[in-house]
């Protein structure tokens, strides 16, 4: 097939392609627009793109963290700025522990032959079928009564004269509270996915760097890990979207100073009166590092989604 | 200690930090659901406090017609969802495997549903189903129709609407990887043998591709179980009890009515329902695979 000239095909094809674009595209495009646009060019109901851009909405959203005054708000209501340094910090250590965690398994059950490939694939869907919601009252639980150090004791007593606070010293409320569901939670994919990478790394590779007196740790990090780099992105796509996107957990787990920005965004649609300018810039904010992703990385996320299914 | 005793510690070293998590955040969690799923258990108190009840919040939740209502709600969405999704998807597959300029474009673009925070979805959508201001009713009212009550009476199509949206293009995606990796030899002998397209597609495409759309479905089946954000976002469950799928009526039970043992044990259903799914759809796929495999077997003696 490869050879022969592709034969024209018939226009309606492309017409379909397009729309399928549009469609996919469409609603997104209607948040970007929208989260331009001032409240009464919203609601006012003649719609369409005649209206003034402004860039009034992110400012309202990151009003907390912003080195100027605005002049529309007189009292920063929204707390976006900080929740945006919240989900990025969360987001990151996670996505960064994950990565290294889940590698040395993978390393481990590959090249030390622990388990079968079979064992990680099943874990992996195991994992899969649980949903968050149901780790959601357990995780309450553990991390607010049993994961805490007494606060009489020495480190946490320690904690509590350092930062302050009352009560034992728990992991709820904490990023690392957080951060630790989230490397649970991505784990055996990221284990198993980076399985199949490595398995192709040719093992006289690591052969030669052991005789040239590398130990076990060296030949990991400079010969194995360089080699799996594109398993390695797609691994970091697929754990630092679920850790960016993901709320119930997050919203279980947060205190006040802890709030990620999905906690926030649904807190404020709740509400009677939804200010959609503003709503729609956070959204917009939220959705930047997502986009970015898919479209410079669209090859790896497709490897990672059908390798789940397609390879089984 | 000598060098090699030390070489064969190395493995257990690189697994132990992920078994140490897993079984901290995962396994013991889950243990600890079950236990606190037979027990009369409000947030305030720690778990050895609370009372045993023994199968009492089952019990009651089986008489429950709320969480009944709930049930079916959940089992309605995602059944309808996976449904049209596999049509649209395989279809959608089939009719655009072949030699098309901006394809790539189209696949990188159809990740972006998937990628970006359901949160950020239901809030988009949320927005255009807005009885005056969404795009929606606008484009009704503009060519003269009626405007829907997308929200009200019709929350739960609307909610399902939203989730095809979001989530076809998964199917569509491993449909066509799984239409590129067929083999070309079958097809080539279908073609020259004068099958016509649709014959192609009904008895050499479609029987081929199965072990990969079995797999698929129940996947796609999985998540529409853990689907919670978006309905959250956008009906918040209403109205009545219209939408209010299980992960939500979970999430309620434990943060609003404050019954975590309740909420276990919901939890529990939940995990049972899509445990007994997944073996279901597991041995429906080996028993085909074994059915492919005699049948390869006989055309082998046979031929």
């Amino acid at each position: 097939m490869s050879n022969t000239i592709a034969k024209r095909q018939h226009p309606g094809f492309y017409a379909i392609v397009v729309m399928l674009i549009i469609m996919a595209v469409g609603p997104i495009a209607i948040m970007l627009i929208n989260s331009f646009k001032l409240d009464v060019d919203i609601t006012s109901g003649t719609g369409g793109l005649i209206f003034m851009p402004t860039i009034q909405n992110y400012e309202t959203a990151l009003c907390d963290i912003l080195p100027y005054e605005l002049d529309h708000l007189d009292y920063c209501a929204l707390k976006f700025g900080g929740a945006f340094i919240n989900s990025l910090v969360i987001a990151i250590v996670s996505t960064v522990l994950t990565l290294i965690i889940g590698c040395m398994a993978a390393y481990a059950l590959v090249r030390f032959k622990f388990m079968g490939r079979d064992t990680a694939s099943a874990t992996t869907l195991m994992v899969r079928m649980v949903p968050p919601a149901v780790l959601l009252v357990p995780v309450f639980g553990l991390w607010n009564n049993e994961f805490c150090l007494d606060k009489d004791g020495l480190i946490g007593g320690f904690i509590r004269e350092t930062f302050g606070g009352r009560g034992d010293v728990c992991l709820a409320g904490t990023h690392s509270g957080i951060i630790l569901v989230y490397i649970a939670m991505n784990l055996p994919f990221v284990i198993w996915i980076l399985q199949s990478f490595i398995v192709q790394v040719p093992r006289q590779l690591e052969e030669a760097a052991r005789m040239d007196g590398a130990g076990p740790f060296q030949v990991f990090f400079k010969v194995v890990l360089p080699l799996i780099k594109p398993g390695l992105a797609a691994a970091a796509i697929f754990t630092f979207r679920i850790a960016w996107n993901e709320y119930l957990l997050a919203s279980a787990l947060s205190d006040r100073d802890t709030k990620t920005v999905p906690i926030l965004i649904v807190n404020n649609m709740s509400e009677f009166n939804v200010e959609w300018g503003v709503i729609m810039a956070t959204g917009m904010l939220l959705a930047i590092p997502p986009i970015i992703f898919t479209l410079f990385a669209s090859r790896q996320i497709i490897t990672g989604m059908t390798a789940g299914a397609v390879k089984g | 200690m000598s060098n090699s005793s030390i070489n064969r510690l190395y493995p257990y070293v690189f697994m132990a930090p992920a078994l140490v998590i897993m079984a901290l955040a995962l396994l013991y969690p889950l243990g600890y659901m079950v236990y606190g799923s037979f027990r009369d258990w409000d947030p305030s108190q720690a778990l050895g406090e609370s009372t045993f009840v023994g199968l009492k919040n089952y019990y009651t939740l089986w008489n429950d017609p709320n969480f009944r209502e709930s049930v079916a709600v959940t089992l309605k969405f995602a059944l309808s969802v996976v449904t049209i999704e596999m049509v649209i998807g395989v279809g959608l597959a089939l009719l655009l495997d072949r030699k098309l300029r901006g394809m790539s474009m189209l696949r990188t673009l159809f990740i972006l549903p998937m990628m970006i925070a359901p949160v950020v979805v239901g809030l988009v959508w949320r927005y255009m189903y807005h009885p005056t201001i969404g795009i929606f009713n606008k484009t009704l009212k503009s060519i003269g129709l009626e405007p829907i009550d997308w929200l009200g009476q019709n929350a739960l199509t609307s909610v399902i609407i939203a989730d095809i949206w979001q989530w076809t293009p998964f199917i569509f995606i491993l449909a066509l990887a799984a239409l590129q990796s067929l083999p070309r030899s079958a097809l080539e002998a279908a073609r020259i043998d004068g099958a016509t397209g649709w014959q192609q597609i009904v008895h050499i495409k479609l029987p081929l591709m199965m072990p990969v759309l079995i797999v698929t479905c129940l996947l796609r089946l999985i998540d529409a179980f853990k689907v919670l954000e978006v309905i959250l976002v956008m009906t918040e469950g209403g109205p009545g009890l219209s939408t209010e799928i299980l992960a939500l009526r979970i999430s309620r039970t434990a943060t609003e009515f404050r019954e975590l043992g309740v909420a276990a044990a919901m939890s529990n259903y939940l995990l049972i329902m899509l445990l007994v799914l997944t073996v279901c759809m597991l041995a429906y796929n080996r028993w085909m695979e074994y059915r492919a495999a005699r049948a390869m077997r006989v055309a082998a003696e046979i031929g």
